[in-house]
């Protein structure tokens, strides 16, 4: 009864999940202090969905106990990979590298459907910063052509995807690619020069929100940075080491790290809480690699959010007051990998006219979780409408992410609450950019 | 198990809460002590009725039944060991009731007791038990293995403040003992029985639970000693003097070592002992009484003396404090944690003793805890897959307890006796005390279902067994 359906000595990712992840399995001592913190465990109330059983779950296929495909991948599948375990574990068990390793050895494994779609988008797509152009330039299409009304009042979409539904509302208007610095350019400061800064433009951001990586360099020179995008840089990679494509995110780590490194710049800056954890951790996922652990390392000694930069540097040149109710969403990985809290708050209260209120449970995840959302969608609607009953109790008019999964995450929340007349989702650097007059 | 029980179980809860695949059962099989058991099947219950009707059933087909909560028990209380069924208690939270004025809660078992702080707190009540898992703990498991923390000292453990249950008993029935009242003597106090008996006379499915008034205020602070002996010294002056901390914790050298190794924050390294004591109760009384306190430590020795005058250096004070525990876990994957517990005035002897092990064995053995309530954590921080290191430690931990035993003390102060110390059990209470115990466990539960294999040492056991 409790032996393994297949041997996992033949496998070979498990042999390397032994190597990699044991030890780090060894060292919970199961105290269960991750347990309030974990988003899964409380929608789902299992403790299989709980950090701590996640890794006991680990450690017990490394032991060959219970079988990888079985057993454990609909366990790891179903975790956000959010890290507040992190936050909250009292011996600092690298949760993180755990889930990764975890998620590495059981990828051979994924069902072939979520295959299919998970290698479309990793490997065909998220790479490619044309293809995301063009596939950025497609929405903008489809959103003024007047074919997104269609569709949505077909309800096609909903009867082939519940969740690619609620994802196509949640976009934001996608703007016009002429407005668009282009890769290779260097913007001034406005005025005096204070700081050289390489700007990461990321994938999604770059073509379906370019308008918020617009007004960042905006933001950015205001303060008084040179903008600097380096040309020939790509997706982060998260996605991927996410997904357990551990290759994929280590080239497409080399790749940044060799566009960025060419440029003398101070800073490496990004306005993404998930890329930004990315680049900061390149330094773990390449520390093995003697030709390129040391290039990883100051690449992430660099590497900061915007709004660490802006605090900084600030205050900034607000022209013009924001009414209304604000409460913030914290990014996961803003939060708990990069560490980053205070600066967004900080910025957001600077701001004159807003009345910034902290939502309960602001340092939870809302369930994007990369593309979380996409593949576990009921238990992901099951932790929104947690979050969305919370952001109801702050009568706030705005809710602002440092994300694009959690600003579309969010925006899916308002939507399906029918609360998008008196609630917006933005942008932090949105909320910056209009409070400066900027457009 | 047999078909024919999974049949019936499966009538009486539905599938979303009964698991029987391996990796669901696996989470299961441990909490945070030492050892792995697998459960035959996990169920759910989210009422009494369903949880007398399994009990019923789990008692017709002679079932073992593991109750449980969050599994932060550190003395096995809530393994599986003889397999069957756990019952994970968790979800039965639907009850958290603050009656102000009569100062009590009633609370269902899976209701994580730092919830019922907050909700006291927001009432002005205060419910003091305040064990370091309480963020996660369920007060059903606290009162089963009758839990505490850092404020045992003056208030006591949780036996003190729980004054009714209701109760699924080995047989299935459903029973009440006390009540509301916080003066009842109608007959034998089941209510104290029940309280601390970790899960082996019944299953709690509700709580009555005393609060008493807030404290208006608190003040902390911190006493470094050279020399071990004299902190000794100073806690029993303290206490003589005629002031009662509410907290009276205790750092030993190694432990003092490890957190500044850990995260390098000032603490002396030369120091044999640091004290953290904290009064609380009128602002005008804690001042006086927190002043005479650090003129009793300076009296007795303490070379830094340093009280607390805002809430940041307060936390400064127990950030100290709170790092021991990732501190000592980076000398080691495997953390043997104990409770043992002497009257306050051997506290010297008992790190005296302990202080030998530590040098007869060559183990990692670091002291901290309750010092105030005598009640110390030596902690033995090594390596579960060492097996030779392993068998030293079992016989460590069997001379850790018979030092307490000859001290005058007792097994546990506030983790259980679980499965880690049931083979010393009969070394603190004679065979006579024992076997009464066991007639009570037979009364109750004729057929031995409720968490078999905790309390009780198995025939011929005599000494923990961590590695075979």
């Amino acid at each position: 009864m409790n032996a393994p359906a297949t041997s996992n000595k033949e496998n070979g990712a498990v042999q390397q999940l032994h190597t990699d992840a044991y030890d780090w399995t060894n060292q919970c001592v199961k105290c269960g202090y991750c347990l309030p913190a974990c988003p899964t465990y409380e929608s789902m109330g299992v403790e299989s969905a709980s950090p701590r059983g996640r890794i006991n779950l680990v450690k017990l296929a490394a032991e060959g106990k219970i079988d990888f495909q079985k057993d454990l991948s609909g366990p790891i599948e179903l975790c956000l990979g959010c890290r507040a375990c992190e936050t909250a574990c009292p011996v600092g068990v690298p949760y993180g590298h755990i889930l990764e390793a975890a998620k590495e050895a059981i990828a051979p494994y994924t069902p072939k459907k979520m295959k299919k779609l998970k290698k479309l988008a990793l490997v065909h797509l998220f790479p490619y910063p044309e293809r995301m152009t063009l596939l950025g330039n497609g929405v903008m299409f489809y959103q003024k052509s007047g074919l997104s009304k269609l569709v949505r009042s077909s309800k096609l979409l909903k009867k082939i995807s519940p969740a690619l539904a609620h994802l196509e509302q949640a976009l934001p208007p996608i703007e016009s690619p002429s407005k668009r610095f282009k890769p290779g350019t260097v913007i001034p400061a406005k005025e005096e020069t204070r700081l050289r800064a390489a700007f990461f433009t990321g994938c999604i951001m770059d073509s379906m929100m370019s308008r918020i990586n617009r007004l960042t360099i905006e933001l950015l020179t205001l303060v008084g940075c040179e903008v600097v995008l380096p040309a020939n840089q790509s997706c982060c990679g998260a996605l991927h080491s996410h997904q357990g494509e551990a290759m994929q995110a280590k080239a497409l780590a080399k790749r940044n790290i060799q566009a960025f490194m060419q440029i003398d710049a101070d800073v490496i800056v990004n306005n993404a809480g998930g890329c930004g954890a990315s680049l900061q951790e390149y330094e773990q996922l390449l520390a093995d690699d003697c030709e390129w652990a040391g290039a990883a390392m100051d690449f992430s000694k660099k590497s900061q959010d915007i709004s660490q930069i802006l605090h900084h540097l600030g205050p900034l040149p607000f022209t013009e007051e924001y009414r209304g109710i604000v409460t913030f969403q914290d990014s996961c990985h803003l939060r708990n990998v990069q560490k980053v809290q205070k600066e967004p708050r900080l910025l957001l209260q600077s701001i004159p006219g807003i009345i910034y209120v902290e939502m309960e449970g602001y340092d939870r995840c809302c369930a994007s979780g990369g593309i979380y959302n996409l593949l576990h969608f009921e238990e992901s609607m099951k932790i929104l409408d947690g979050k969305m009953n919370d952001l109801n109790k702050t009568m706030a008019t705005t809710i602002v992410t440092v994300n694009p999964g959690c600003q579309m995450q969010m925006n899916i929340g308002i939507q399906k609450d029918g609360a998008a007349n008196h609630i917006k989702s933005m942008h932090l650097v949105e909320v910056l950019a209009k409070a400066c007059g900027l457009k | 198990m047999e078909q024919v029980a999974l049949d019936a179980l499966s009538q009486i809860i539905p599938e979303s809460r009964m698991f029987l695949d391996l990796a669901e059962r696996y989470c299961y099989s441990y909490d945070a002590s030492f050892g792995e058991y697998l459960p035959e099947v996990v169920l759910q219950p989210i009422n009494v009725k369903e949880v007398s009707e399994l009990v019923k059933l789990a008692n017709v087909h002679k079932i073992p039944v593991s109750p449980r909560g969050a599994g932060t028990s550190l003395s096995g209380g809530p393994l599986p060991v003889k397999g069957g069924m756990v019952l994970d208690l968790t979800l039965l939270r639907d009850k958290l009731i603050i009656d102000r004025e009569n100062m009590l809660a009633i609370v269902s078992p899976g209701v994580i007791t730092a919830a019922i702080h907050k909700k006291a707190e927001e009432a002005g009540l205060f419910y003091p038990p305040d064990p370091s898992s309480s963020n996660v703990a369920t007060i059903g498991g606290n009162l089963l293995e009758n839990s505490s923390g850092p404020k045992g000292l003056k208030y006591g453990t949780t036996k003190e403040y729980v004054i009714g249950l209701e109760v699924v008993t080995p047989t299935g029935e459903i029973i009440r003992t006390g009540g509301k009242t916080v003066k009842n003597v109608t007959g034998y106090d089941l209510t104290r029985l029940i309280v601390g008996s970790e899960g082996t006379l019944g299953i709690v499915t509700e709580a009555i639970i005393r609060l008493i008034p807030k404290p208006q205020s608190r003040k902390t602070f911190v006493a470094h000693f050279n020399h071990f002996i004299d902190s000794g010294h100073a806690i029993t002056s303290i206490l003589s003097s005629g002031i009662l901390p509410s907290s009276l914790e205790l750092m030993d050298q190694a432990c003092i070592r490890a957190v500044e190794s850990y995260r390098p924050s000032g603490l002396p390294l030369r120091a044999e002992a640091i004290l953290i004591i904290e009064i609380d109760g009128h602002p005008l009384a804690i001042e006086e009484e927190i002043n005479k306190c650090a003129d009793i430590c300076r009296a007795k020795g303490a070379s830094y003396v340093k009280i607390a005058e805002s809430e940041d250096e307060r936390d400064t004070i127990w950030s100290a404090r709170k790092l021991v525990s990732p501190a000592i876990t980076q000398m080691g994957p495997t953390k043997i944690s104990e409770d043992a517990t002497v009257p306050r005035n051997r506290i010297p002897a008992m790190m005296e003793r302990l202080k030998q092990i530590r040098d007869k064995y060559e183990l990692n053995l670091v002291v901290f805890g309750h010092a105030g309530d005598g009640n110390l954590h030596p902690n033995i921080i090594t390596d579960k897959r060492n097996k030779a290191e392993m068998k030293k430690v079992e016989l460590a931990v069997s001379e850790i307890f018979e030092a307490a035993i000859e001290l005058g003390g007792t097994l546990s102060g506030e983790h259980g006796i679980g499965t880690l110390k049931s083979p010393y059990m009969e070394m603190e209470l004679g065979i006579n005390g024992v076997n009464m115990m066991k007639k009570i466990k037979e009364a109750w539960d004729p057929n031995n279902i409720l968490n078999p294999g905790k309390i009780f040492p198995e025939k011929g056991q005599t000494k923990v067994v961590l590695v075979t």
